[in-house]
């Protein structure tokens, strides 16, 4: 059999392919050469065919029959095939096989091997991939190579020590008398690792960190070293960019900051210091403000004096000035860390911050964003808001709904007058009105209501906006509602903060019924804007019959119509109709019909209008005897027409087991119908009470669950008392509800916990 | 603590690939795919750091890459390391590079890819920084070399064979 070809022939071959298909054939016809050259056991060129192996497998093949050769290189004599054997072990082997615990033997002897490079590859190869078997077998002889002279092996080991560390924390205690001597080593690889090790410790053992700060007082340690290196000089090995070395200067900053954290002594020794790190490091370079932002991080960690806080943030605010963007990007995560802690300090810089809103990377915008909603506050919000509003005009499409609600934070928070808010409000509709998230609808319904006094200009901005631009939802749904509400005030002409339009009642009805049948408008907007017009047929009250048999005419025709498309949300508030009217023979007579009978339930709705000449309406149900008045709405209040309906939908039981029981009521949201408010009760039979009790629910992908805090988390013994707690569904496609719940409580002393799926929701919480 | 590195070209073809945890084979070459189309959307002029997708750990991860020429390199790593810290670190690992290969092109990483194993394994180990002195790695991986190249005839060393 020839001599397998070599790695370099191989690649060649293979990046002469045209495509895919032609490099797949090229590497299945060398895998078989490989293979059998595996059978022949042959010892002179099973080096190079494991290479060929592990380049195939980089490309993405599979490479899995080269796992027991990789051994035997491993076992080998020469170096050669050991290097190979080594990283092959590391690419294609894992804990998860079994073979790998055949390495354990040869990494023993390899770790006494007589060569350093050998024992260097061994400390690698367990360093890297070492299961915990394998971890607890050759500790020792770890333990024992960070005690030798030779730095290449220390510096190993130590490394190798963390990997042990994370994989058999019991065998932390066993590093800890080698790694005493380490910091008095003079070679910056092993000063390096052994600084690593010992973070790793102080992050593992809160024990082992206070060691380190009383008994060993590591601190002045540090600080010695740290000291060395800023004074020390040029040095020509360790010069990275006219800095000692950088990396060794940033993990010991770092390892600092985990001694000096909540500790005053600590903190108080390092001060020195880090004022000297901060003031004297050279920021040219990349290297130089790595060194910078590892110091900032660390003193706004530590009990440091406010000075340094101070210098800190202003050392930051000099980033933000930076044109290196990656640096503008670090100072910004941290400023947004520390906004809370030192907002006054962060508020300096606020200009700077506002300014970043304008550059061109994403990953900046969004934070600068984010720093610059955290940053508003009572005196600064008119300013603030100006420059978001316009950041939201011209900002990606991703951060529109982000940027929207926080703006409505922010108001709701800071207004300064209620006319302000309402402006803001309507900015936000008019300018990023689609990206607005679904929830934000109910909360500006509320506010509008709530402020009684801004209602006429209100209506009228907002029948403005409707006029320009029907193709936003949230704008239009909020508008058609504002209409419906306070049509009358529009009609009236009574605003005070601007000049009064005058529009008329036709033209208002116009308006809505443009809604009704643009193709723009989604069905929940449609039912905004039918359910307005319905209304406006009382608050029109002083006109003719004209205006009110023009209403009728559009909702016998546009009644059906919406009907079909989303039968019970119509239905439901033609419930809430005949509920406010009285009368219990109609209701049931509605509530029999379903969604697959339109025709005959749009007719039901025609019957409430009273005598009417159907022009073209489907056929009236038999005649229910309602004595109404002409105009339906009369004598009630303003109060939005959809109160909480709960006579609806009936109560069910989602999980009975163990004695725990879980019983679900329903009401529908007001005013979003398509939010469902489940309140669960828990109840327990048993004689003992479930404590710690915690419901989760989880639903599939297009609904959205809102869990609020339960009443406890102690269910009684005996049904002496229930949990309660309110879910939110939002159900925006109406789609069959399905949920799935997790219960976890402790009964008589051990836990339980429990799965199920709860299917049997009935049809009109979700319809 | 570095959870991957990555070098590949602009077009996406994996020069080195190696990772510092466990995945599944599929997910390896997964994971390549999604960084790439990741890193290779960037502008010219933003910043290196990048949020890891959501195979290499979602958000608690971030990826730090730099692009030199027609190549990639991508250091995916979590919240313990710094991220101006690994910048650098990526700047001394393609110096050495430079260093071991007489300025390095994308061609010899190619053709030695075991050669750029051996330089990353002094620099980085069980995911964690070893050594950063250009010219310290460069003298341990010089002598390994020569222990290779004294063992036996048949391979030679990789400044001649090119």
């Amino acid at each position: 059999m020839p001599a397998p070809i070599r790695l370099r022939e191989l690649i060649r071959t293979i990046r002469t392919a045209r495509t895919q298909a032609e490099e797949r054939e090229m590497i299945q016809k060398e895998c078989a050469a490989i293979r059998s050259s595996f059978r022949e056991e042959d010892n002179t060129y099973r080096c190079r065919n494991v290479a060929k192996l592990l380049y195939m497998h980089m490309l993405g093949y599979p490479a899995h029959f080269g796992q027991l050769e990789c051994l035997k290189l491993i076992a080998s004599q020469k170096f050669t095939d050991k290097r190979i054997g080594y990283l092959g072990a590391m690419l294609l082997l894992d804990e998860r096989q079994d073979v790998h615990l055949l390495m354990t033997n040869c990494i023993k002897n390899d770790l006494n091997h007589s060569t350093q490079y050998v024992q260097g590859l061994a400390l690698c190869t367990l360093g890297c991939m070492g299961s915990s078997e394998m971890c607890r077998d050759l500790a020792g002889e770890v333990e024992k190579l960070l005690k030798t002279s030779n730095s290449y092996l220390r510096k190993k080991a130590a490394l190798c020590a963390v990997h042990v560390i994370r994989k058999v924390p019991e065998l932390m205690e066993m590093f800890l008398p080698a790694t005493k001597n380490l910091l008095s080593e003079k070679n910056h690889g092993v000063l390096h690792t052994s600084v690593v090790l010992l973070t790793e410790m102080c992050e593992r053992s809160p024990d082992m960190l206070l060691h380190f700060r009383k008994v060993w007082i590591l601190v002045p340690q540090l600080v010695r070293i740290l000291k060395n290196l800023i004074m020390s000089g040029y040095s020509p090995e360790h010069d990275v960019s006219g800095i000692s070395d950088p990396f060794l200067q940033v993990r010991i900053l770092r390892l600092l900051r985990i001694l000096g954290r909540s500790d005053d002594d600590s903190s108080e020794a390092m001060n020195d210091i880090l004022a000297q790190v901060a003031t004297n490091t050279e920021t040219s370079k990349n290297v130089g403000n790595a060194i910078l932002y590892e110091t900032v991080l660390t003193i706004m960690d530590i009990k440091s004096e406010s000075g340094l806080r101070v210098l800190a943030i202003n050392i930051l605010g000099r980033f933000l000035l930076n044109n290196d963007k990656n640096i503008r990007y670090v100072a910004l995560t941290s400023l947004l860390k520390t906004v809370q802690t030192d907002h006054n300090a962060v508020q300096r810089h606020r200009s700077t911050i506002v300014d970043c809103l304008k550059d061109l990377d994403v990953s900046i915008k969004r934070r600068a964003m984010e720093l610059s909603f955290a940053l508003v506050n009572g005196n600064n919000i008119r300013g603030m808001m100006k420059e978001l509003l316009y950041f939201l005009d011209s900002c990606d499409p991703e951060f529109k709904a982000d940027c929207a609600s926080g703006v409505f934070l922010a108001a709701e928070k800071y207004a300064p007058s209620k006319r302000w808010h309402i402006d803001t409000i309507m900015r936000v509709l008019t300018t990023a009105g689609s990206y607005v998230r679904d929830d934000s609808v109910p909360n500006l319904i509320q506010l509008i209501t709530n402020s009684v006094e801004m209602h006429a200009y209100t209506v009228q901005r907002l029948y403005k906006a409707l006029l320009d631009d029907i193709s936003q939802q949230p704008l239009v749904q909020v508008s058609s509602w504002c209409i419906g509400e306070y049509g009358d005030l529009l009609v009236s002409g009574q605003c005070e903060e601007e000049e009064p339009i005058q529009v008329t009642e036709d033209e208002v009805l116009d308006v809505l019924e443009g809604l009704l049948v643009s193709n723009l408008s989604t069905p929940v907007t449609r039912g905004y804007s039918l359910t307005a017009i319905m209304k406006l047929s009382t608050r029109f009250s002083s006109v003719c019959l004209k205006i009110s048999s023009r209403i009728k005419k559009v909702v016998s025709i546009y009644g059906s119509i919406c009907l079909k498309m989303y039968s019970q949300a119509c239905l439901t508030r033609a419930n809430d109709l005949l509920d406010l009217l009285g009368g219990n023979d109609v209701v049931p007579v509605i509530q029999t019909t379903l969604p697959t009978k339109p025709a005959s339930a749009g007719g039901e709705l025609l019957d409430l209008l009273g005598d009417l000449s159907l022009s073209g309406g489907p056929a009236p149900a038999p005649s229910v005897p309602v004595s109404q008045p002409p105009f339906l709405l009369d004598g009630l209040s303003s109060q939005p027409l959809f109160n909480d309906i709960s006579a609806a939908i009936p109560p069910m039981t989602a999980y009975s087991k163990n004695g725990l029981k879980i019983e679900f009521t329903f009401e529908r949201a007001n005013p979003n119908p398509n939010i469902a408010v489940i309140t669960i009760h828990a109840t327990n039979t048993t004689e003992d009470d479930m404590t710690e009790f915690v419901f989760q629910a989880a639903v599939p992908k297009t609904f959205q669950l809102q869990l609020l805090s339960p009443s406890s988390n102690i269910v009684p013994a005996l049904n002496h008392g229930s949990v309660t707690q309110v879910i939110r569904v939002l159900n925006p496609q109406k789609q069959q509800l399905r949920m799935r719940v997790k219960l976890t409580y402790t009964h008589k002393g051990s836990p339980v916990q429990d799965l199920a799926e709860v299917n049997n929701f009935p049809p009109q919480s979700w319809q | 603590m570095i959870k991957a590195i990555l070098i590949f070209n602009n077009h996406g073809k994996p020069r080195l690939s190696k990772f510092y945890e466990h995945y599944s084979e599929d997910t390896e070459q997964q994971i390549i795919r999604e960084t790439f189309h990741l890193v290779s959307k960037r502008d010219e002029n933003v910043c290196n750091f990048l949020e890891g997708g959501m195979l290499i750990g979602g958000s608690e991860n971030k990826l730090i890459y730099r692009h030199y020429a027609t190549l990639y390199f991508v250091f995916c790593v979590d919240s313990s390391e710094s991220e101006l810290g690994i910048l650098d670190l990526i700047q001394v690992f393609v110096e050495t590079l430079d260093k071991c290969f007489e300025n390095v092109c994308e061609l010899d990483l190619i053709f030695h890819v075991d050669k750029v194993h051996n330089i990353l394994a002094e620099m980085v180990m069980g995911g964690m920084v070893l050594e950063t002195n250009m010219n310290e790695i460069i003298t341990q991986v010089d002598a390994q070399n020569k222990m290779e190249k004294s063992e036996t005839f048949i391979f030679q060393s990789p400044r001649q064979d090119r």
